[in-house]
């Protein structure tokens, strides 16, 4: 299998371990990850705002490079995949972005939201198949209670992303088994972290990533995994006294494959 | 030649503020065919009644045009009109000049070009009308009610006391519906029970009513007056005529981990059972999901210790064919399914509760015989937050969008007995709005406020997050003070709104009665036919055609019941007599209208023709049953060879129309 894979700019400086894990792994599920050719930042949560197209384009050459290439899109970043699903969706349903933008990037097709965008977890669970992962996986996390933390920006809009459950989710639930870890359902896992707050107001930002983690712990998570570097971030800042790590869930991918070094 | 009227309605200001009516009935004087015209205020008054008959009389009138409101409104009254002065009431044409052409122009000169156009259209069509005599059908004189909650109840004891029979089938074991497991009900605070089971005795012991419980409908066939229906009686593998309900075999019974549907799951229940004391028919069921005789042939425990030996293992599925004059639908409703709804937790913790579960929680008969305890570990709760609109009044696509009416009710009578009967409990209710119109209501509400010291907080819950020393962390926000607020409960009742039960859609498909987005039954007209079905014969009775309190329950099934006796009580049915004809020359026997015939109206024959070279020749032609057919056209669109026609609505006279619009 051969996908588009649209990495995003925070995984080749703040969040490499999540390219490189989820990389790594793709290669031991003989799946073949293709990176766009000059992509460019999707323009972080931006373009989500209807009255501005500038913001919206780099998202749109992504999605138009691998419509060119005749792929599924691949994304890994909760924010970028967040973006990119938002943005097809517009190209393909709002008339005036889609002109515009089109009428601005003059591409040598016209874009009309064609791309099938996947995030990874959706990969796994749709083209490679949990079970499929469960046979493969050499060093399962038996007995280790993992819970998943979704964040915002996974999920949401339900509507639009058409992932899972935004209020009952389960996707990463089933990766945790696929691995053959527990996982923890516990009430905070879809709630935010903080996001961007914390640069604006560091100690709301903390407490949001405080409640989230108590909340885990109190349910009994051994670690949490995410899939936002962010949100990774506003738990690390945190997680003192909580004793909870938070790992990428492609970490753990590569290392129940065998494939972490 | 046709000598025709025509006569242009004022409606007051209605028609004639938009429509220059005198220039309408002017223009419509020259019209071929057309001897008298004129217009007057009010056409359907009895003034304007007499002005019709009086023309009809004076200029020999074959055929009148009436250009006033939709046909809906008056049809009928012009008809009448027209039928006691001497025409067939199939020669009146209406002209809808009122809702298709005044009330949505605003400039009078198109407007009245537009009234004269179809003016114009109705005197083309009245030409080639041809007088028509309705033919009459019987009426079978019993009634057939679908689910046995208070709605049903309720209708038939009613259709039974104006002497009617009339059957009862519910799906459940026994009837009772959702009122049984309800503990109290509002504003007076009466037990549940006590006033239904009287009711369902009544039921069983009236012997004009018979019910079939554990039962289903199968399939309906037929039309109003003289439907059939078939009946499923679904195994129970209890011969009903021999239990006694003595209840031996439910004490005996080894396979005792059953999840009690009673009871909401809370409690278990054994294979062979009794859903409650107070069942009607008090007759005991096997759940053949559970049973180990069933399943691997290992036990007949209750077949051993059954003194009347009412066991049979071998029992099937049996179907019973019946005729009825009516059907009321009252089909009832079930709380929705709260997993779109996970911020409220109720699938993560076992204290995180539905209303109805409250209710079994609180009930003398329910899991903890009444006395209010934590279904997690059995304590009691100290702090109680109830949240209304779960589901209700909901935009964003997880829940109903309608406002499911009751909860507001029952969770001021929740919080209420609470405080009554715990006052040590801290009580706390999230509302957007708290609406409780209703005779005593808002006072029933403004007790649990003022004398009963509940917290009323305006703002919704976002999240409920269970923690692991059993406590449950509630964070909510009030809109009035524009606070954020954390509570700290023992035990979380959501107001699930309520949506209409599973079955109603595929039973109005075999009803041909039509429903609205969310499977409610649609009642023939919103504020002037409440309970009955556009579908002629079909009555709504209860939830099903929208959300209700028991009142209001009651209230509507007696309505249904008084419609259903009207019906009932007439002898014979004026049948509608614009009902499909075939040419049978022009028949070639494809089939087409047999199979797009809704009511099964249409049937083949082979029949002998004499042919022009005088041989005889036997050809399959289309036949069609005007007493079933409802006249609905869709015969005479899918026909190719154009040889159905609708009477009154034929091909001939649909393109006079047109060519009259277009001309």
């Amino acid at each position: 299998m051969i996908f588009s894979y649209y990495p995003g700019c925070t995984l080749k400086t703040k969040a490499k371990d999540l390219d490189r894990y989820g990389r790594k792994s793709a290669e031991a599920l003989g799946i073949t990850l293709e990176e766009i050719p000059n992509w460019q930042c999707c323009g972080g949560v931006y373009p989500i705002s209807k009255d501005e197209i500038a913001t919206k384009l780099s998202s749109v050459r992504a999605l138009a490079s691998a419509k060119e290439a005749g792929q599924d899109l691949v994304t890994l970043c909760s924010a970028c995949h967040n973006v990119l699903k938002q943005v097809n969706n517009d190209m393909a349903n709002d008339e005036e972005i889609c002109a515009k933008a089109n009428r601005y990037l003059e591409l040598e097709e016209e874009y009309h939201g064609e791309t099938n965008v996947i995030h990874y977890l959706e990969m796994l669970r749709d083209k490679v198949g949990f079970d499929k992962i469960k046979e493969l996986v050499k060093n399962p996390f038996t007995g280790k209670k993992i819970g998943a933390y979704y964040g915002c920006l996974l999920l949401r809009p339900g509507k639009v992303l058409q992932m899972d459950n935004p209020e009952n989710p389960k996707i990463m639930e089933d990766f945790i088994r696929a691995i053959g870890g527990t996982p923890v359902i516990y009430p905070m896992r879809n709630e935010c972290c903080g996001g961007y707050v914390t640069l604006e107001d560091k100690a709301l930002a903390n407490k949001r990533s405080g409640k989230v983690l108590e909340n885990a712990k109190d349910m009994g998570a051994d670690m949490l995994i995410t899939a936002c570097p962010l949100c990774l971030y506003n738990l690390n800042k945190n997680t003192d006294g909580y004793d909870v790590p938070v790992y990428y869930f492609t970490e753990l991918l590569a290392e129940a494959l065998g494939v972490k070094d | 030649m046709q000598r025709i009227g025509v006569f242009v309605c004022h409606c007051g200001t209605n028609i004639a503020a938009t429509v220059d009516v005198k220039a309408v009935a002017e223009a419509m004087k020259i019209e071929p065919g057309v001897v008298f015209s004129t217009d007057y205020q009010y056409m359907c008054s009895e003034a304007g009644q007499n002005l019709i008959k009086d023309s009809i009389k004076e200029h020999k009138l074959t055929g009148i045009v009436v250009c006033s409101c939709s046909p809906r409104m008056h049809e009928a009254t012009f008809r009448k009109a027209a039928q006691s002065a001497g025409l067939n009431p199939y020669m009146v044409e209406i002209a809808n000049i009122r809702e298709q052409c005044s009330w949505i122009h605003k400039d009078m000169i198109p407007a009245t070009e537009k009234a004269i156009i179809l003016g114009k259209a109705a005197v083309a069509k009245v030409h080639l009308n041809t007088p028509l005599t309705a033919g009459e059908s019987p009426v079978v004189k019993r009634a057939l009610v679908i689910g046995g909650g208070i709605a049903g109840i309720q209708t038939a004891l009613d259709i039974a006391e104006a002497g009617f029979e009339v059957d009862i089938v519910e799906k459940q074991p026994t009837i009772g519906g959702k009122m049984t497991q309800i503990d109290k009900t509002f504003p007076t605070l009466d037990c549940a029970a006590c006033i239904l089971t009287p009711k369902m005795v009544d039921c069983a012991q009236n012997e004009k009513i018979k019910i079939y419980s554990y039962s289903e409908v199968e399939d309906v066939k037929g039309f109003v007056g003289n439907f059939s229906v078939t009946i499923k009686r679904k195994a129970r593998y209890v011969d009903e005529t021999k239990c006694t309900g003595c209840g031996i075999c439910t004490e005996k019974c080894p396979m005792k981990k059953v999840p009690n549907e009673f009871n909401l799951g809370m409690d278990n229940r054994t294979a062979i059972y009794i859903p409650f004391a107070q069942a009607v028919p008090k007759v005991a069921t096997i759940d053949a999901d559970y049973c180990n005789m069933l399943k691997n042939g290992k036990c007949g425990v209750c077949q051993k210790f059954c003194t009347v030996g009412a066991i049979d293992y071998k029992q099937k599925d049996t179907f019973v064919e019946e005729k009825y004059g009516a059907i009321v639908v009252a089909t009832g409703f079930n709380p929705i399914k709260l997993d779109n709804f996970d911020e409220f937790a109720y699938s993560q913790s076992k204290d995180v509760i539905t209303s109805l579960e409250f209710e079994r929680l609180t009930n003398a008969a329910g899991p903890t015989s009444g006395t209010l305890l934590r279904p997690s570990d059995g304590k009691h709760p100290h702090t109680i937050v109830f949240v209304q609109c779960v589901g209700s009044r909901d935009t964003s696509g997880c829940g109903k969008t309608y406002c499911s009416k009751i909860c507001c009710m029952y969770t001021a009578k929740h919080a209420m007995l609470v405080r009554e009967k715990y006052p040590d409990t801290e009580v706390y209710v999230f509302y957007i709005d708290v609406r409780t119109p209703g005779k005593n209501f808002d006072e029933f509400y403004r007790r649990a406020v003022e004398e009963y010291g509940v917290h009323y907080i305006k703002g919704m819950v976002g999240k409920v997050v269970p923690r692991s020393d059993g406590s449950i962390m509630v964070q909510a926000s009030d809109l009035l003070s524009n606070e954020q607020l954390h509570i700290s409960a023992d035990l979380v009742v959501l107001a699930a709104a309520i949506e209409p039960d599973k079955s109603a859609r595929s039973l109005a498909t075999m009803l041909t009665a039509s429903m609205d987005t969310n499977d409610f039954f649609t009642e023939a007209h919103p504020k002037l036919r409440p309970v009955e079905s556009p579908t002629a014969g079909i009555f709504l009775s209860g939830v099903c055609q929208g959300p209700k309190d028991i009142p209001e329950t009651v209230s509507q099934a007696s309505a249904a019941a008084a419609k259903v006796i009207g019906l009932l009580a007439k002898d014979k049915l004026t049948c509608n007599p614009c009902v499909a004809e075939a040419n049978e020359w022009m028949c070639n026997g494809c089939s087409s209208c047999e199979k797009v015939c809704p009511y099964g109206a249409i049937t083949y024959s082979d029949k002998e023709f004499r042919m022009p070279d005088r041989t005889t020749a036997i050809r399959r032609v289309a036949s069609v049953n005007p007493a079933v057919c409802q006249g609905c056209g869709a015969c005479t669109v899918a026909c190719p060879s154009g040889a159905m026609d609708l009477k009154g609505f034929s091909n001939s006279q649909i393109m006079a129309e047109v060519d009259a619009i277009c001309k």
